[in-house]
């Protein structure tokens, strides 16, 4: 179930049978999947299933056993093919940073010294801030921005960097509604104009479904990847877990129900109306 | 009061201030004045203990002062930085207490350290204190952006290849290396205010990086020039100067901030005007 595709290119990202232990704990076993540039990928798991850790073991943060491929080299520290914004970050209000400071620092903050100005350089920055609607707030102090506003600041600095892969741990876990859709739709046409692979975590899967290419969906240490139909399944979920879900369809909306209990596994709360999630509970 | 000794006291301040104007604006960045407070205090046990073997007091406040960044970094790298910074300044100050002690005679170095000696700068002091502040400037301009994305990102830094944990202690090194230099000049007590004040006062007034860096390095500089200019005229100590003038410039920032949110001013710590994003 968790084969690469194979269709001629090598996939950006190849993970294979990645196993993780932490406090003598197997948070992740066997995990393997592929991911195709210019595909937008959720992965998809309830608190604690391993998705922060999966994310780290890419970047080459955390030792694990088993393969990780990024664009064809084994992984790496100092990867620039891949752009990050992490699940957790705190910028203080008084910082003397300006949106744009901030994007621009993606551009070559590892390398040492002062960055030269330059009109190429400021005219990147500029296209990064458009791309992902900040232009509004490029001259804000980063800190004080809401949360979603520095969600898109996180983003542009990890793109302003070419990257071929981006990985973004949770970036609609702090967001209300409407900013988790634009920040989803935003990143969905990231993905198609600039030709990147996108993988973004999630404990809610509807926000993602209508954009998504493919799916990885984290349960037991384990995961299942494929397209949504393929993976979304009674059959392949109940594997998974390890005893019986049922997966509903409700209004095009999925809702993941353990079986006899009657437990919510991963239920669509932040749906358009209240009335689905009544029905089922 | 430009003349004779005083010159010394002028360019040596001078070069102080540039340091503590300088590597200040990190530890404010990064929220670590209770490190800049740590290492001086914590080091003075060090020139008890030279001063207790019989060698220069500044060669054991050094050696004390890297000792500190080091055991800060260590215990700090998979902890809380301000536990493993308290755990660094009670050892050290536990070694001072006892270090004291065994010294028997009294010892004016030792003591100078705590409040420095601006007006008793030698020219033999100059030279040294230059080539110090010289190599901390150049240090902080090479860690300049690995510095300032893993202060305010360190997850995101950590991914792309910066060595955060490298970072963190080639700071903590140049943070004990500017305390060095400085403390015989304005003590250890005060090094404080200055590394603090300044870059403090400084974020009130600009939202650019680079811009706050300069003006931290100008507040600095107009801190001790007053405090000695006042020194001088009322023979009251350079260092209540330095404190209260460091204070009242951060007080100033404040108010400023305040006042051009009041006004309508897009201001650095106010609300910005313009279209917000909807
Ligand atoms: N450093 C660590 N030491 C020990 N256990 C850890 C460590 N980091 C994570 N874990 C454990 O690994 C599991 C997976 O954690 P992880 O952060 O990857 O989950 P997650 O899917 O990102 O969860 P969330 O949705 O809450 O962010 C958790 O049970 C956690 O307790
Ligand atoms: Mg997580």
């Amino acid at each position: 179930m968790s084969e690469a595709l194979s269709n001629g290119s090598a996939p950006i990202l190849a993970v294979d049978e990645v196993s993780v232990s932490l406090a003598g704990r197997e948070v992740l076993r066997d995990v393997s999947f592929a991911i195709e540039s210019g595909e937008f990928t959720g992965l998809i798991g309830s608190n604690g299933a391993g998705k922060t850790t999966l994310f780290r073991v890419i970047l080459g943060l955390q030792a694990a056993h088993g393969t990780v491929l990024v664009g064809g080299a084994p992984r790496s520290r100092r990867n620039p093919l891949i752009g990050y914004v992490p699940q957790k970050f705190q910028l203080d209000p008084d910082v003397p940073l300006r949106a744009r400071d901030l994007v621009a620092l993606g551009l070559d903050a590892h390398r040492y010294g002062i960055a030269t100005p330059s009109r190429a350089r400021r005219a990147r920055v500029e296209e990064m801030l458009e791309a992902v609607d900040a232009r509004d707030f490029a001259d804000a102090r980063v800190g004080t921005l809401s949360g979603g506003e520095q969600q898109r600041v996180l983003i542009a600095h990890a793109l302003i960097a070419a990257p071929k892969l981006l990985l973004l741990d949770e970036p609609l876990a702090n967001l209300d509604l409407r900013s988790g859709h634009e920040v989803v739709a935003l990143l969905a046409r990231i993905t198609s104009e600039q030709r990147i692979a996108v993988l973004i975590s999630a404990h809610e899967m509807n926000p993602l479904l209508p954009v998504i290419d493919r799916i990885v969906y984290l349960a037991a240490g384990r995961a299942a990847s494929g397209t949504t139909e393929e993976v979304v399944r009674t059959s392949v979920l109940s594997a998974l877990y390890g005893h019986h879900v049922d997966v509903l369809q409700v209004h095009g909306r999925v809702l993941v129900v353990a079986g006899e209990a009657g437990e919510l596994a991963d239920t669509s709360d932040h749906s358009h109306t209240q009335t689905q999630v009544e029905i089922v509970s | 009061m430009f003349s004779g000794f005083m010159i010394h006291a002028w360019t040596v301040a001078t070069i102080v201030a540039v340091v503590a104007g300088l590597v200040g604006f990190f530890v404010v960045l990064r929220g670590s004045a209770f490190v800049a407070h740590a290492i001086p205090n914590g080091s003075f046990a060090g020139a008890a203990a030279a001063s207790l073997v019989g060698i220069n007091t500044l060669i054991g406040f050094g050696v004390f002062a890297f000792f500190g960044a080091f055991s800060i970094s260590a215990l700090g790298h998979r902890g809380r930085h301000d536990v493993a910074t308290a755990l660094t300044l009670v050892l050290m100050l536990g070694l001072g207490a006892l270090f004291v002690t065994l010294s028997v005679e009294y010892t004016p170095e030792v003591y100078s350290l705590l409040f420095g000696e601006i007006l008793g700068v030698s020219i033999s002091q100059l030279i040294p204190t230059a080539g110090l502040a010289v190599v901390c400037v150049i240090a902080i301009a090479l860690l300049y952006r690995p510095l300032m994305l893993s202060s305010l990102l360190p997850d995101v830094a950590e991914a792309r290849g910066i060595a955060t944990a490298r970072i963190d202690l080639a700071f903590l090194a140049v943070v004990a290396l500017a305390t060095t230099m400085t403390v015989p000049v304005v003590g250890t007590l005060l090094i404080f205010s200055l590394m603090i004040g300044a870059p403090a006062a400084a974020r009130s007034f600009t939202d650019k990086p680079l811009q706050a860096l300069g003006l931290s390095v100008a507040i600095a500089l107009a801190i001790v020039w007053a405090a000695i200019a006042l020194s001088y005229q009322t023979n009251y100590p350079v260092g209540f100067f330095v404190g209260t003038v460091s204070a009242a410039s951060y007080t100033v920032g404040r108010l400023w901030a305040a006042w051009t949110r009041h006004a309508g001013i897009r201001s650095p710590t106010g609300p910005r005007v313009g279209p917000k994003y909807t």
